[in-house]
């Protein structure tokens, strides 16, 4: 089994060099860009290995490049901007590459730069990435002294500059338009689409913003071809994961694996299974913007097209595992008073009714909810969808409550009819039934 | 035009437009909060949602934000869809969440746009029983009252203080249900347009303290169409009465003029009227002895020792005024024919009015309406300081420099309308401004280049530009090659622009930028641009006073020393403010009666003889023309109290009382009411002649009836007076105008003259101006925005202006004193409102640093300056911006009547404390 991210990276957890980096096939594939390989060929390739966003949308990278204008005329100067602002709860997948091998990113930059012509690149980390934000900054100084940055690439006029910005903190700098608008210096709130950054973006130019784990699968695809690329996956959707998980499993941890790996094989045969003494409930499949997954689903393939919208979408494929020690309801709760909190206050829906959700809930969690509350919820998890929010922070927030409301109806009920959470230490005592 | 389809029903829409503008253009209700017809959408509320369907087979469509969806054609759209309806009423009770029950004490009941939505939506019955978030408010300065609490969180008024108005110190702070708008801390907000966040935050968390102190609902305000007095713009106004006491000002839409905003020295200046200096009881000196104060007189008495008076005088001059209405200028010219109404204006004022009518009535260029100046893609403005001078062009600038990246908006194919994508593509990229001046301020950084210097150097720049554009144009000598470079610069953009304007004005006192800024207009005329000139004039009717025409103020005061006349008819005028003090005492002492008629106190109607309370703007109608020469007619709000009249009804009776007993009347003697004042006008000087066009006459009914000042809802009618009667008494009967001192007339579509205050039904708050429009944001249904008197004739310029100044140079012991103009501060009756007057600084002595170096003075230094014969202490600046060789005095109260430009040697007239202290 092919690991192309990871094999490398050390196991003590410090990071690569640029001699190891280079030793290990690093920066070659920068020689395909000077021995001819056109921006538009890139772009081909990249569409052909059927790469698909990491970051959690799944949006096929290739597609995304094609709507950045080229050519004489197109506007100067564009901008590649990687995502590093890894603050899905329970997601630390990119962490995990950036301060294990941090030239990959680096690399990853300049051909998606090449690709759409761009030449600068900023890299967007999240702050609390001090680990990471020092590894970058080593990695880039060496570029830059390897002449890999700052300097034409010979044979192709094409010089790629590139800068880490660690972010101030919120949540919404995930969301590519209010990363650009973080970036800019102003309010970290996203921007209505149309425009797409690829036409307006950074500074009013075109830009691309890409996952961090997406930028480290371009070095390889250009190396070893699409076809290489789509055989490491299971699936139609190219190349490998890193699939993570945590709660309460025998041993929690992340894994490169093929794409379309399913939930209960990682949760099984990587996870080791639960903890002792816990019984599996559900699963978050990707960050908690992802809706519930039960047992029922455990054998879909973990991709970004087999799930049906119905019941998911894969997002990052760093699981949260729910377990039956722990209320689902308070569970959720936890949730969404982070979504609360992380709400950029800017359209009404999302600013004024995630606290209004995270109030109920406490409601339920505390023994004052009524079935009026249930529907209040419901409620919440209708109007709260794509479209009628601004940007998809509310509708990322309504997916564990709607599932969990469909998947621990009775739990919510529970907290109703018995006034208060089963869970809770004062009954603790008492066995809950599941 | 495209078609759009709304619940089923076609509509002939501007494809350029929102659903939402598309939609309420057509009168279809659809709520909403973040959008504003002048700053367009940014898709934060929510409010505005309507089902979009693909095509007429789809049935379950989708829920869009109409203001972030084109009317396109073909476009199909519900807003009745229940789907929709419920979505919005969500919405609601979202913002209802936080939003305090406090409307029964809150100022923005009855006109809240928030009430008017949640009606709209009909969202009733709360179901969030949780605590409200709250805030704490800050102190924000006299006009501006601070309610966090009752937020919504539309963001209008970071978006209107900052993005529209250039403001910085209102931000937004904070995240999620806890955003806070407001100052970084306490204090007064600095943008000379915030006022305006009055009307542009839709619920009460800023309201309008000068107005809160003497609070009254909407409904109950008793109301009528103004026009701003001061500057000379003049900006639609609304100004509403109740018992006697003007409570507000608030913007009337007029799409030519001030669109929807003021600034802050129009909306707050008002308090003028109310002001306990005012003008009440008829004041006659007694036995003719100076040395004796005037008594109050009644009004048959009064009117009959000055008729008297005049009957007996050797000759009357008669001095007009710049703040006065046509009309009552008129009145005044008449009674004293015309060979003795002289220009209450001083010299240098009146030559640079004429040369201005000269270069419009002569001139191939039109003069500039504000709407046309926002349109501008390239301005150049000479001498003029506009922030401070003309504040609502400012205003307007800061639109204009948004024309030209407009382009690459529309190449991006992104809506004007959508406002973040607009404004996110733009970035900082600004169109062509250049300003020339000698003050610097915060708007000059939006300027593409600035250039201080002194009046002389400013036009050369500008006589240089026109030379670089035009043909045959006379060229400028010796200019230094860094200004050689600008002119450059200037010449480029203005060519390059397809709509450029051109601005100076007359405060700097100098011939030469307005010559100048008339060769750089004609000469892009030249090169077949389509150019616009604008000239910052004096005051609200200068340009009026200038039409009219009249003598000189030197020889007002001639013929009183030359004893050609001896008695003197003063109208609404500070001579003080016109002429050295020595000169005035002169001329009001050797008078043998002086009669006086104003509204407020000053230094002039203390030596009033005969002193007659003349009505303020919002008591009488009468007629301003502003600086791009359009009249504008004004009505009426109240009745006053104590024999406060019209100024032209003082001078009617005046002229009836001095006709011979049995002759019949003529002149201003003849006239009855205004309707007689405006045909009188309009006959008194050819401009003038189509004065009967601004507005309706008296005469004007709609279905037989007036139309009321007073809304239906009008309260207390019965009761305001109870405590002195149980009768109710008739209303005052208004023989002026179409309008009535009642709830009862007329209630339907208006003549924009006489529409007061926007309503509609639903429509409560200020947005109602959306009802009156066919295209939100275009002109009113129906507008007469008053009437333009001088459009150009010539197809060419006959000829350039030659005189080019030589190049200013600083002398060794002199230096050139310039006026600085203050928003707050400069104008004579803006300064009596209290909020105003707690605005204005300190008079200042504005140098720069090596001048400072030279006189040994620090900033922040106190001096006493010896000026004309008075001392002034004042506070030195040293400023960068202020050119080498001159000195700027501000013009505030305590400063005015100095005569400027006027060489002053420093080295003598300063004393400093040092030198105090010797002496």
């Amino acid at each position: 089994m092919e690991r192309p991210l990871t094999q490398h990276i050390h196991p003590d957890g410090t990071t690569r060099t640029l001699r190891e980096y280079v030793k290990t096939g690093g920066y070659r594939c920068l020689q395909r860009l000077s021995s001819g390989l056109a921006p538009k060929d890139l772009q081909r390739l990249v569409t052909d290995a059927g790469l698909r966003g990491r970051g959690g949308g799944g949006f096929l990278t290739g597609t995304k490049w094609s709507f950045v204008p080229m050519g004489a005329d197109a506007p100067k100067p564009k901008y590649i901007v990687a995502n590093g602002d890894e603050m899905e709860p329970g997601t630390f997948k990119d962490r995990v590459l950036m301060e294990g091998d941090p030239h990959g990113l680096v690399e990853g930059m300049i051909l998606a730069g090449y690709a759409i012509d761009a030449e600068v690149g900023y890299i967007f980390l999240r702050g609390e990435y001090h680990l990471s934000a020092q590894r970058l900054t080593e990695a880039i100084a060496e570029a830059y002294a390897a002449g890999y940055l700052g300097t034409p690439l010979p044979g192709t006029g094409f010089r790629f500059d590139l800068h880490l910005h660690a972010s101030a903190g919120r949540y919404i700098c995930g969301e590519e338009t209010a990363l650009i608008n973080a970036l800019e210096g102003k309010r970290a709130v996203p921007r209505a689409k149309p425009p797409f950054p690829q036409t307006v973006g950074l500074w009013g130019k075109p830009t691309v913003v890409q996952n961090v784990e997406t930028l480290y699968n371009i070095p390889h695809i250009v190396n070893q071809g699409s076809d290489w690329y789509h055989r490491l996956s299971r699936t139609q959707d190219g190349g490998t994961k890193i699939y993570g998980i945590s709660g309460r499993v025998a041993n929690p941890g992340w894994w490169e694996l093929p794409l379309g790996t399913t939930a209960r094989e990682v949760l099984e045969q990587h996870a080791g299974g639960m903890a002792d003494g816990v019984c599996f409930r559900g699963l978050l499949p990707g960050g908690i913007s992802t809706a519930f997954m039960t047992e029922e689903h455990l054998d879909l393939p973990l991709d970004f097209s087999s799930i049906p919208p119905e019941i998911g979408r894969l997002g990052t494929a760093t699981m949260i595992v729910l377990d039956d020690h722990t209320c689902p309801v308070g569970f959720v709760l936890n949730l969404e008073k982070f979504f609360a909190r992380e709400s950029c206050g800017w359209c009404t829906p999302c600013r004024e009714g995630l606290p209004w959700v995270a109030k109920l809930l406490m409601s339920f969690e505390e023994g004052r909810a009524t079935s009026e509350d249930l529907s209040l919820l419901k409620m919440h998890t209708k109007w709260l969808a794509p479209g009628h929010t601004f940007c998809g922070l509310a509708p990322g927030a309504m997916a564990p409550l709607q599932s969990a409301l469909k998947y621990f109806h009775d739990d919510f009920e529970r907290h109703i009819s018995t006034r208060g959470c089963p869970w809770s230490k004062k009954s603790s005592q008492q066995k809950v039934l599941v | 035009m495209a078609t759009i389809i709304v619940d089923n029903k076609s509509y002939t829409v501007d494809e350029q437009q929102n659903v939402l503008a598309a939609c309420l253009g057509h009168g279809l209700n659809v709520p909403y909060f973040c959008w504003h017809p002048a700053m367009g959408s940014v898709g934060a509320c929510r409010q505005c949602a309507v089902k979009q369907f693909k095509d007429d087979r789809d049935q379950s469509g989708r829920l869009v934000m109409s203001c972030m969806t084109p009317a396109t054609n073909g476009t199909r759209i519900s807003i009745d869809d229940p789907e929709a309806k419920a979505f919005r009423a969500s919405v609601i009770e979202w913002l209802m969440v936080n939003h305090p029950h406090d409307c029964p004490v809150c100022d923005e009941g009855g006109e809240c746009h928030l009430q008017d939505m949640t009606v709209m939506t009909r969202h009733v019955y709360r179901r969030y029983r949780y605590q409200k978030r709250t805030h704490r408010n800050q102190a924000l300065g006299p006009f501006i009252r601070h309610e966090m609490n009752r937020c919504i969180q539309c963001y209008r008024c970071v978006r209107y203080y900052r993005d529209y108005a250039g403001g910085r110190d209102l931000n937004v702070f904070g995240s999620h249900d806890a955003v806070y708008f407001g100052r970084e801390q306490d204090g007064t907000l600095e943008n000379e347009f915030s006022g305006n966040l009055v009307e542009v935050c839709p619920t009460g968390v800023f309201t309008d303290k000068t107005f809160f102190h003497h609070y009254t609902r909407k409904w109950d305000l008793q109301a009528a169409q103004s026009i701003c007095p001061h500057c000379s713009l003049g900006c639609n106004t609304t100004a509403g009465e109740r018992s006697g006491t003007l409570r507000r000002i608030t913007n009337r839409f007029n799409s030519q003029v001030n669109g929807y905003f003021l600034c802050d020295r129009g909306r707050f200046g008002y308090e003028y009227v109310n002001s306990p200096h005012r003008i009440k009881r008829a004041v006659v000196r007694p036995d003719c002895d100076r040395t004796k104060p005037g008594q109050p007189e009644e009004v048959p008495q009064a009117i009959e020792i000055a008729a008297d008076r005049l009957r007996r005088a050797r000759g009357v001059v008669g001095l007009g005024s710049p703040r006065a209405s046509l009309e009552a200028n008129v009145a005044l010219r008449s009674l004293v024919d015309p060979q003795h109404f002289y220009q209450g204006v001083d010299e240098q004022e009146r030559q640079l009015l004429s040369t201005i009518l000269k270069i419009f009535q002569t001139g191939p260029v039109p003069s500039a309406s504000i709407h046309d100046a926002e349109q501008s893609d390239a301005v150049f403005v000479l001498g003029a300081d506009l922030l401070n001078e003309a504040p609502r062009l400012a205003l307007a600038l800061l639109q204009s420099i948004r024309q030209e990246p407009m382009e690459q908006v529309d190449e991006l194919k992104i809506p004007r309308w959508d406002e973040a994508a607009v404004r996110n593509a733009v970035q900082n990229r600004r169109g062509p401004l250049f300003l020339a001046g000698y003050q610097r301020t915060w708007f000059h950084e939006y300027a593409t280049d600035t250039y201080f210097a002194a009046p002389d150097d400013i036009a050369r720049l500008g006589f240089a530009v026109a030379g670089s554009i035009g043909q045959g144009t006379p060229s400028v000598p010796d200019l230094s090659p860094e200004v050689k470079d600008l002119t450059q610069r200037i010449a480029e953009a203005l060519t390059h622009a397809q709509r450029p304007l051109i601005i100076a004005g007359t405060k700097s006192g100098s011939q030469a930028t307005i010559e100048a800024a008339a060769n750089v207009a004609w000469a892009l005329h030249q090169q077949g641009k389509q150019p616009r000139l604008s000239f910052v004039l004096p005051e609200c009717n200068s340009a009026g006073l200038a039409l009219l025409g009249g003598g000189r103020l030197n020889d007002a005061f001639d013929a009183i020393r030359q004893g050609k006349a001896d008695t003197v008819i003063v109208l609404e005028n500070d001579l003080y403010r016109r002429a050295e003090a020595a000169n005035v005492d002169a001329f009001l002492e050797t008078a043998q009666t002086v009669v006086v008629i104003d509204s407020v106190e000053h230094r002039t109607t203390a030596h009033a003889d005969v002193l007659l309370p003349s009505a303020t703007g919002p008591e009488s109608d009468g007629t301003f023309v502003n600086q791009e020469g359009r009249a504008q007619r004004f009505y009426q709000v109240f009745v006053p109290d104590g024999d406060v009249k019209e100024s032209w009804r003082w001078l009617s009776e005046l002229g009836r009382a001095t006709s011979q007993e049995g002759g019949s009347e003529s002149g201003v003697a003849a006239w009855r009411n205004f309707d007689d004042a405006v045909s009188a006008t309009a006959t008194a000087a050819p401009a003038l002649a189509r004065i009967g066009e601004v507005a309706p006459s008296a005469s004007f009914r709609l279905v037989g009836q007036k139309v009321p000042r007073q809304s239906e809802r009008y309260s207390g009618r019965t009761s305001l007076i109870s405590h002195l009667t149980m009768h109710e008494p008739p209303p005052p009967v208004d023989h002026d105008s179409p309008l009535g001192f009642t709830m009862e007339g007329y209630r339907g579509p208006l003549p924009s003259p006489l529409i007061s205050q926007f309503w509609a039904p639903g429509w409560n708050s200020i947005q109602a101006v959306n009802t009156y429009q066919d295209e939100v944001g275009g002109p009113l249904r129906d507008e007469m925005p008053g009437v333009r008197l001088i459009e150009p004739v010539a197809t060419k310029a006959s000829g350039w202006f030659t005189t080019i100044p030589r190049a200013f140079q600083p002398t060794a012991h002199q230096w050139l004193l310039l006026p600085l103009s203050a928003v707050f501060g400069s104008d004579e009756l803006s300064n009596r409102s209290p909020a105003i007057a707690e605005r204005i600084g300190k008079p200042f002595l504005s140098l720069h640093p090596s001048d400072g170096a030279r006189l040994t003075l620090e900033d922040h230094s106190t001096v006493d300056l010896v000026l004309q014969g008075t001392t002034y202490r004042l506070v030195v600046h040293l400023d960068p911006s202020t050119p080498v060789g001159t000195a700027g005095l501000s013009l505030v109260p305590e400063v005015s009547g100095v005569s400027m430009p006027a060489w002053v040697d420093l080295l003598k007239a300063i004393q400093t404390e040092h030198k105090r202290r010797a002496a």
